[in-house]
């Protein structure tokens, strides 16, 4: 049963998989870490775009990664929006806890339930010219369906970092999270950059989507596995830093492949749940704590 | 409301359900009016600690689906009685809710509500892969054949959820009223306040997330004969877990009676859409109206009322 290939090959899968996964939790890294935003409708809204990469990819035959891109500004516009109304609604009647959490569970739920209206529970898939190949060195296996969301994930995340930490906008996000009334003393709107972080974030979730949809099939409620996960990784990253989030998202991923590959894949949605748990009890500020 | 008006009115609407079961015939309304019960209930249950306490719970599901398993568990080992299973599904649900109000020790606000959410996934993960009560592809339940003095099975189901939601509104009316019920107000509004103001809260929460396990525990405990086929699709639904939440939500957390305002009114609407327009349509409607009430109503249909009559009154 336990071989060395075998191990070599589950801790290759699981490095890839972990590199997606940065894909899934970044845009939480961002809504919930820096702008302490319970979005539990991000996955929600990962599915909706693996939906419009499918679509296009079965329609027009486009690339679903070049999709994911390229649906990414809109996604943006969206995410501005909805902040507009979280922020009217809850935010600056400082109903937020309760009923903020409520508002973004509707809205998953909402987007689940119109999903499966339209498109009904079958799984969905992309065709791509690269999704059935793969490398093969010695005895560990590379396939392509995994190695391109990793790559993909990897440079989204490096882009990210850079922003965050190298530009105008990305400091005053960091600037919002840290002391959000000396950033109003120093006459900058932080309504107005939260509203840019918040599109930012959903922004990410087009590409996410995409990359979800070339590592295998799709349905409306797969997302929900993908809540887990995302808190898991952005917790234990230590909220809302963007280098302890990759890391945090590559220890998901090894540990999943793990049990997955020794125990069996039905026991791998339990794994995210019980990470997140366990760092929860033990050490709510991360690995890499911002606090 | 009256103490007496009250129990007066409980008796009413048992006595009315009785009743029913003696001139209706048709199964269709039982199957009906048992959803709409078991929603009611549902969101009794969640309102205990969400709207008296201010814990969030997005974990319904998981103690519904609690009693469920718990009675095609026993019924497979043992052959209980409905009304034994009934009270075993409360003490499992009641158990696990226990141990969720030691995590509330640690985990405020948010990150309780995400440990709720993981909990449901971790503890549907272990029933997925229990082979005893059929894993993930599900078990089959046989309908007793006894049903007492009633027609049917489904009549005496309905007696049994109707007589079990009568208790838990009951119950919820007396915690919001007692000193326990002041108590737990007061960690909802300031629980560092609260604390030092001498009010025992990791009692407080102990008993309200006990008696919200216990309350759902209960309410999924019959699910297996209702359906008679249950899976872990089915018992740990989504669909179930914002119910829970949605209904005192649109109903009004902060008094007894919003949680059963909104269950009504939402679950006798999803079951006139499910027969009239689809039966897709008609989990979308918790959802949209969920959104909508919380954005522009968020004390809920209690809420719009009571300030109604202030401006009717000034």
């Amino acid at each position: 049963m336990f071989s060395a290939d075998l191990l070599a090959n589950a801790v290759v899968a699981g490095i890839l998989l972990g590199g997606f996964y940065a894909a899934v939790a970044i845009g939480l890294a961002i809504v919930f870490g820096q702008l302490d935003i319970v979005n539990i409708a991000h996955p929600a809204f990962i599915i909706v775009g693996a939906y419009i990469a499918y679509i296009l990819n079965s329609r027009f035959g486009f690339d679903p990664v070049l999709v994911g891109l390229l649906a990414a500004p809109a996604f943006f516009v969206v995410g501005a929006l909805i902040y507009r109304v979280y922020f009217l609604a809850f935010e600056r009647t400082g109903q937020e806890s309760l009923s903020g959490l409520a508002f973004f569970f509707g809205v998953m739920f909402i987007i689940e339930v119109v999903l499966i209206l339209i498109y009904g529970v079958d799984y969905r898939l992309v065709q791509a010219d690269y999704i059935g190949q793969s490398w093969r060195i010695g005895f560990v296996d590379f396939p392509f369906r995994m190695l391109v969301p990793f790559a993909v994930a990897t440079a989204l995340t490096a882009v990210i970092y850079t922003f965050m930490s190298h530009t105008f906008m990305g400091r005053a996000i960091q600037a919002v999270a840290q002391d959000r009334l000396a950033l109003q003393l120093m006459g900058a709107d932080p309504v107005r950059i939260k509203q840019w972080a918040f599109g930012l974030g959903i922004a990410t979730a087009a590409i996410a989507g995409s990359l979800l949809i070339v590592i295998g099939p799709v349905e409306p409620s797969v997302g929900r596995l993908y809540i887990g996960r995302a808190f898991a990784i952005v917790v234990l990253g230590g909220m809302g830093s963007i280098s302890g989030m990759f890391i945090a998202a590559l220890i998901l991923g090894i540990v999943e492949s793990m049990v997955s590959t020794f125990a069996g894949p039905s026991w791998s949605p339990a794994v995210a749940f019980g990470l997140l748990a366990l760092t929860l009890a033990l050490r709510p500020a991360g690995l890499f704590g911002r606090r | 409301m009256k103490s007496a008006a009250f129990w007066g009115v409980l008796a009413a609407i048992l006595a009315g359900g009785l009743a029913l079961t003696a001139v209706l015939e048709n199964e269709y309304y039982y199957n009906a009016l048992y959803l709409i019960l078991q929603a009611t209930l549902m969101a009794v249950a969640w309102n205990i600690l969400g709207g008296f306490t201010g814990y969030v719970n997005f974990g319904s599901a998981a103690f519904f689906a609690m009693g469920a398993y718990t009675t095609v568990a026993l019924n497979k080992a043992l052959g209980l009685p409905l009304p034994l299973l009934i009270l075993a599904g409360g003490a499992v649900g009641g158990l696990v809710g226990f141990g969720l109000g030691y995590l509330t020790l640690r985990l405020k606000g948010v990150y309780f509500a995400i440990a709720t959410l993981a909990m449901a996934i971790v503890i549907e993960t272990f029933i997925s892969n229990w082979t005893y009560v059929g894993g993930a592809r599900g078990a089959y339940m046989l309908t007793p054949d006894q049903h007492l003095w009633f027609n049917s099975y489904i009549q005496m189901l309905f007696m049994v959820m109707l007589l079990l939601t009568l208790a838990a509104v009951a119950i919820s009316r007396m915690l919001s009223s007692s000193r326990l019920g002041r108590g737990l107000a007061a960690i909802r509004d300031d629980e560092v306040a609260a604390e030092s103001a001498g009010v025992p809260t990791l009692r407080l929460k102990l008993v309200s997330t006990t008696v919200m396990g216990a309350m759902m525990g209960v309410a999924g405990a019959p699910f297996p004969y209702f359906v008679t086929f249950v899976d872990p699709v089915s018992a740990f639904n989504l669909f179930i877990a914002v119910n829970a939440i949605a209904m005192p939500m649109i109903g009004g957390t902060g008094h007894w009676i919003g949680p059963v305002i909104g269950a009504l009114l939402v679950g006798s609407m999803q079951e006139i859409v499910k027969v009239t327009v689809s039966s897709e349509l008609n989990v979308l409607i918790v959802g949209v109206m969920l959104v909508v009430f919380i954005t522009l109503a968020p004390q809920g249909i209690v809420g719009l009322v009571r300030k109604h009559w202030q401006r009717r009154k000034s």
